[in-house]
């Protein structure tokens, strides 16, 4: 297929098509990691700024590598040091950034929707390196690569997420990926951490851990996201530890 | 001089008409109202109001100027001039300016800039407490004096239910309302929107319809025991509504106000993150839209009120949660309560009551009716004429409406 897309804000927006071939083209890339020499030309002369409002190691330093990897130039950049502490806004900081014509910005940012305000804003390349609770792509097409590896096809696969459903991007992306490739999926958490409105993703919404393992072919385990809780959501870790962990 | 405004269909409901009337106007007061087929001098000035809607002056009672502190986001002339194109007469302007109006020096200042807009009247309302802190009464009684009509601290909520009941108490010896915002700051929390299903699908941080449903109920019961006059500020749940009702059915003072904006979108109308449709309360879900309609239809809410908000673009040209809360909301009302009578969703006699005599009788404004000896404030309002609202129409210095063509 042709990719028409300028952003990756979301795996909402995405079609199946577009999701495969994301997910075909990484196992292609795939074997560069495992060359001696672990580059190709592709992005060569093209600059990826990661924009980063949030704590990140595992997201950045993956982001980095892959455009490292694809010969582009890398800027970081991080809230911590950058002209927030003067009080810029937002996009006047990346129209600034923009201005020097990097090809693609790569943003986490701790509110949702920002990615695509960026994307509208922008005639530059925006990917979502996750936003608040709302999305985090990268994170669910590497799930959904790995799920895919290890059992061939989403078709009759029954996933069970577990834990903070209603602060976690990863959970948000997956549930949307998955159920998209047709894989069915059960959620699990104490009621503070499932959205009320939870069964109108298309999922299963139980309470109970042993009948949402029961079955399932892939188990994936959140942890509590407790930057994100802004309220007492749950006794204490121990508590959380003996009715909804593995 | 004497002016006719012939053949249009007048409707008052404080008078009791709903039917073609010729109203004549002289010195800024009315005249009187005639009858179709009355005989008038040959040179007296005449509007030919056929086919249109001639109604008294609009009130409301909930928008913010904005001036003192804010003058960026609006003034008091802009603000005014605002409401007359909106064909508003008269206007209650929120005590959240910078300083608060909590003292007689404000209230006055409020006051002076409005008679040098010459435009629509200002009638200000008072903050509850000094600095909308929470925390200290304000004097109430010579605020009142100086003007003020009613008491709020509208944007916050009075938490403290001590503060909250002597409010209600020493309000009720001025024989004035206490108007409440009321959405429990708590539940409410860092919510940007209303919580359910888009704000799970957004991944926005919600606001609880239970967050104002528990402060209404709170409220209710302190009105219940003290005997004040309660006024709750745009209501947006089911639940409020439900719990209005069941008050006013137990007689107790309590009245309510509903927003175009709750009663004409939903929380689906965020859509892709549209900051121009965050105010809070937030936009709720259909059900709760339904519930204000019915409350404006039956009774339970007393007022179409606009929260008028308006805000400069730096704080809604950017990430949704971080947007300032509000739209403007005067020069859109009329057509957005005029869209719920042609659904039939009000009758037309209803809708102009909620915007003109009961709102004015709700704060003992002498506004909202056209009987002979009122002021002649009066707005005439075309309802086939078909057009696009759009930025170039605003006359407020602000133009953050969800309602806007290109928005």
């Amino acid at each position: 297929m042709k990719w028409t897309r300028k952003d990756v804000v979301g795996l909402a927006d995405l079609s199946v098509e577009e999701i495969r071939h994301i997910l075909d083209t990484a196992d292609r890339f795939r074997e560069i990691n495992e060359r001696e020499i672990k580059k190709v030309p592709t992005l060569r002369g093209k600059t990826v700024v990661n924009l980063f409002y949030e704590p990140s190691t595992r997201t950045r330093t993956s982001f980095e590598i892959a455009a490292k990897r694809l010969s582009a130039d890398t800027v970081n950049f991080t809230a911590s040091s950058s002209s927030v502490g003067k009080g810029e806004t937002l996009l006047d900081t990346v129209k600034n950034i923009e201005a020097m014509r990097p090809a693609i910005i790569v943003i986490r940012h701790p509110n949702a929707g920002t990615p695509m305000l960026l994307s509208k804003r922008l005639h530059v390349g925006v990917i979502n390196a996750g936003d608040g609770w709302h999305e985090h792509p990268s994170q669910a097409l590497l799930d959904l690569q790995m799920i895919r590896e290890a059992k061939g096809a989403f078709e009759n696969l029954t996933v069970a997420i577990i834990g903070d459903i209603t602060h976690s991007r990863v959970a948000r992306s997956n549930i949307i990926g998955l159920t998209k490739l047709g894989a069915k999926v059960r959620i699990c958490g104490p009621a503070t951490m499932v959205p009320a409105p939870a069964a109108e993703w298309g999922v299963e919404v139980t309470h109970d851990l042993e009948h949402a393992i029961r079955g399932a072919d892939v188990i994936m385990m959140l942890r509590l996201q407790l930057e994100r809780q802004r309220q007492t959501l749950f006794p204490g870790v121990n508590g959380n530890t003996r009715g909804f962990t593995v | 001089m004497k002016t006719l405004i012939k053949g249009g269909h007048l409707v008052d409901p404080k008078a009791g008409i709903d039917d073609v009337r010729d109203l004549v106007i002289e010195n800024g007061k009315v005249l009187g109202i005639e009858k179709p087929g009355a005989e008038y001098p040959a040179d007296m000035n005449s509007i030919d109001a056929a086919g249109l809607l001639v109604l008294p002056g609009l009130v409301d009672v909930h928008v913010h100027l904005r001036e003192p502190g804010f003058e960026h986001k609006e003034t008091i002339a802009t603000g005014c001039e605002a409401a007359v194109a909106g064909g508003f007469a008269a206007v209650c302007c929120m005590a959240n300016t910078n300083p608060v109006n909590d003292t007689v020096a404000v209230t006055r200042f409020i006051i002076d800039k409005a008679k040098r807009a010459n435009l629509a009247k200002v009638y200000p309302m008072g903050a509850v407490t000094l600095g909308l802190a929470g925390e200290i009464l304000s004097e109430m009684g010579e605020l009142k004096q100086a003007g003020c009509v009613a008491f709020t601290d509208d944007g916050r909520c009075v938490m403290d239910a001590t503060i909250a009941r002597n409010a209600m108490l020493y309000a009720k010896s001025f024989g004035v309302p206490i108007a409440a915002h009321a959405v429990c700051e708590k539940l409410a929390g860092d919510g940007a929107m209303h919580e359910g299903v888009q704000s799970m699908k957004l991944g926005v941080p919600g606001v609880p319809s239970a967050a104002e449903d528990v402060m209404v109920a709170r409220d209710v019961v302190l009105a219940e025991h003290t005997g004040a006059h309660l006024h709750i500020q745009h209501v947006s749940t089911k639940g409020a509504v439900r719990l209005i009702r069941d008050a006013k059915s137990r007689g107790v003072r309590v009245t309510g106000e509903g927003a175009p904006h709750h009663f004409t979108l939903t929380d689906a109308d965020v859509g892709d993150y549209d900051t121009n449709a965050k105010m809070a309360p937030p936009l709720r879900s259909a059900e709760d839209r339904e519930a204000v309609i019915e409350g404006l239809a039956d009774g339970t809410l007393d007022v179409i009120a606009t929260d008028h908000a308006p805000h400069e673009a730096l704080v809604k040209d950017c990430e949704f949660e971080r947007a300032a809360n509000g739209i403007i909301g005067l020069e859109t009302a009329l057509s957005l309560s005029w869209a719920l009578v042609r659904q039939e969703r009000l009758t037309r006699f209803r809708m102009v009551e909620l915007m003109t005599w009961a709102p004015a009788a709700l704060l003992s404004l002498p506004h909202g009716t056209l009987a002979p000896g009122s002021p002649s404030d009066v707005t005439i309002f075309d309802p086939e004429a078909r057009w696009v609202f759009g930025p170039e129409h605003v006359k407020s210095l602000s133009k953050n409406s969800p309602f806007s063509d290109g928005n």
